[in-house]
């Protein structure tokens, strides 16, 4: 009974017209969007054109009374998914766009009259599914509430193909992790291993850590190394990916020229 | 007639005054945040914090958001344009969004209306909170991107996996909830919570839903995502004026928001202390809005008491947390919540579940046992390596003594001074 009013106090108000309304605004815009997806250069914007598909997809489904799929529409997909997508992008390559160069040769003919295909396979499945025969039986499978009636049909009737499923996804989960995973050569050195390691050497000079780069008082920059006590630049003091690369300004230019006569 | 039939019959015009109460609810309550927060924190720290604008310094906010807002706006030259504008927006209106299923208040009259202060309910409230918070982490991936360049790319990636992973454990934390409520609308979960708190009857829930709202946020001790010591400002480095101030608000809408959702998950939304029932029928029902907005502030001091404290976390610690502790307390939990609840509802006999629940405990006693002596184990087997002994006094290493150092050090000076005596 509670159900059923809460289910009623969502479509108080709510007739054909504002649905069509919601329709015309957002279909066009779905559409665009989907078509921008293949036409937009960078990955980044094709994968945020995706997730905005997706969330006027989970409006369309609360339109449609289903509630539940719409919400769960946005958390896993758009939430999840998309942002596992962008995550890979932006680690791959900031602004990597796609190369049309055909890495297996002659594979483009067949894969679009198979994309053809599968297109009008889904389209015919769906139109011979729906149109000409009005959708039946709404509420009377949302009478205990959407939500509820959704995980009877889950639990009970599709409890199989349900667990089949998690199954496959788990071993596909389980497969990625075991391909990408790596035999460690040696442990890892964490933080407390080098503090460790520094105090375990011969000499404490470095203990606390490499000294700091820059010729202090005249210039000061990652790039410069800093001074012994004795005038002589210390390599250690600038970072070893500077020193690998070369791209280290020699300090001596910053020296003190009349340090002597002070010394006099 | 329940709350949600009675919001289904606001006209037009309360709902739209309703939405305009929300918005200036949070945006009030973003300029109080911080101006309570650089207060509280200053007398934490023996300072006295902001206090020469207005009264106690209570337009301090106002003044610094003028100031913001008369900054100038910059767009760097590397930045994707679009997704650099539409960041901030993303971020700033999902943030709002929450506040539509929050209850403010139980049955109130507004403008000679019966209804609650509440904008709508869903019979899936909670979850569309989590959708809407979802989207949010869209604004700062998007804006760690769209910089272009690398501590905002950075810090974008780290608080956006801090916010997934943290979800998940929030999420975990309100199955319990739902589990115990048999529903997952806000004024329905508020409702069955008028004599226990979930807070008291779902206490491990409780804990995990606190620790990941603090998580989830980005705020100390887990703000990785703008650790300045390592990220500049993380995500939002590049951004300035306004735009930067759309962030600054989002942070503190979604710090009202969690805390919002504490209270109405776990603290018995606009409910009354106990024994203060008698007071939910003043003002008309109006001071219900007292008691919500009360805890409310108290989570906020909660969130301001956490960061006075504590040191921020190293962020593999902070994933290990979340992965390896948060989400598998939870999901046992669930499982024995979900027991709990099936033999409360076929009526088992009191035996049998006080047996079940000592059993749990025994379990988890022994478990964690095993682990500490695993531990123990582990560590009095790893062994440090032998190392020559520094050639100059140092203090002793643990189990060393020192002055078998400083007498081995001697006996090599004598050996050497012996050897040179003896060549020369």
């Amino acid at each position: 009974m509670l159900h059923h009013s809460l289910h009623l106090a969502l479509t108080v108000g709510r007739t054909a017209t504002p649905e069509a309304v919601q329709f015309w605004i957002l279909a066009p815009l779905a559409t665009l969007a989907a078509l921008g997806i293949l036409l937009v250069k960078k990955a980044v914007h094709s994968a945020l054109l995706m997730a905005w598909v997706m969330v006027t997809l989970a409006i369309f489904y609360i339109a449609q009374d289903a509630l539940f799929l719409g919400i769960v529409q946005i958390v896993v997909y758009t939430g999840a998914v998309m942002m596992l997508f962008l995550f890979i992008l932006m680690l791959v390559g900031v602004d990597s766009s796609e190369s049309f160069v055909e890495n297996v040769k002659g594979q483009r003919i067949p894969s679009i009259i198979a994309a053809v295909g599968l297109g009008g396979l889904i389209v015919s499945l769906l139109g011979r599914a729906t149109v000409g025969s009005p959708a039946v039986g709404l509420a009377a499978a949302n009478v205990d509430g959407n939500v509820q009636g959704l995980a009877k049909l889950l639990f009970t009737q599709y409890v199989w193909a349900f667990e089949v499923v998690s199954a496959l996804l788990i071993t596909a989960a389980l497969g990625a992790m075991v391909l990408a995973h790596s035999q460690k050569v040696r442990s890892p050195f964490a933080q407390r291993d080098l503090a460790i390691a520094r105090f375990r050497k011969s000499s404490l000079g470095e203990a606390a850590g490499l000294p700091a780069s820059g010729v202090y008082a005249r210039h000061n920059a990652v790039d410069v190394p800093a001074l012994l006590p004795d005038g002589s630049p210390a390599p250690t003091s600038v970072s070893q990916t500077l020193r690998a690369r070369g791209d280290i300004i020699t300090s001596s230019g910053f020296a003190l020229e009349h340090i002597e006569e002070q010394e006099d | 007639m329940t709350t949600t039939t009675l919001i289904g019959e606001d006209p037009g015009w309360l709902i739209l005054v309703k939405g305009l109460f929300i918005f200036v609810f949070c945006v009030v309550c973003t300029l109080m945040a911080v101006w309570g927060e650089r207060r509280i924190v200053a007398r934490m720290q023996m300072r006295l914090g902001p206090n020469r604008v207005g009264k106690f310094g209570l337009l301090q906010s106002l003044a610094d958001g003028v100031k913001l807002a008369l900054k100038e706006d910059l767009i760097p030259a590397a930045a994707d344009k679009i997704v650099f504008i539409i960041a901030p927006i993303i971020s700033a209106t999902t943030c709002f969004m929450a506040f539509a299923v929050i209850p403010f208040t139980g049955k109130v009259t507004l403008f000679g209306h019966k209804t609650a202060m509440q904008l709508t309910d869903l019979p899936v409230s909670v979850l569309y909170i989590l959708a809407i918070a979802s989207i949010g982490v869209y604004g700062i991936v998007l804006a760690g991107w769209s910089s272009g360049s690398t501590y905002p790319l950075l810090g974008g990636l780290r608080s956006s996996a801090q916010v997934i992973s943290y979800e998940v454990a929030m999420g975990l934390s309100l199955v319990a909830v739902f589990i115990y409520s048999g529903s997952m609308s806000t004024s329905e979960i508020v409702a069955a919570q008028h004599q226990w708190w979930f807070a008291v009857v779902l206490f491990p829930s409780f804990v995990i839903y606190v620790i990941s709202m603090v998580g989830e946020t980005n705020r100390a001790p887990f703000d990785l995502a703008e650790a300045e010591g390592e990220l500049v400002g993380g995500f939002h480095t590049e951004y300035s004026s306004l735009k930067f101030a759309l962030f600054f608000l989002a942070e503190y809408v979604n710090i009202v928001a969690v805390s919002a959702l504490a209270t109405t998950l776990f603290m018995g939304g606009y409910h009354a202390l106990p024994g203060l029932t008698f007071t939910e029928s003043w003002l008309g029902g109006w001071f219900t809005l007292f008691w919500f907005v009360g805890k409310v502030v108290a989570f906020f001091f909660l969130f301001v008491w956490l960061r006075g404290t504590l040191p921020r976390l190293r962020y593999d610690q902070f994933m290990k947390f979340g992965w390896k502790v948060l989400i598998p307390t939870s999901l046992i939990w669930i499982l024995v919540l979900a027991t709990l609840r099936v033999m409360s509802q076929r009526a088992v006999s009191r035996l049998v579940v006080f047996g079940f629940s000592i059993g749990v405990v025994l379990l988890v006693v022994l478990v964690t046992t095993l682990y500490d002596r695993s531990v123990v184990k582990a560590k009095a087997a790893a062994t440090l390596p032998e190392v020559p002994a520094p050639n100059f006094p140092v203090p002793a290493l643990p189990g060393q003594n020192a002055l078998q150092g400083i007498a081995l050090e001697i006996t090599e000076t004598a050996d050497a001074i012996e050897l040179e005596n003896h060549n020369g």
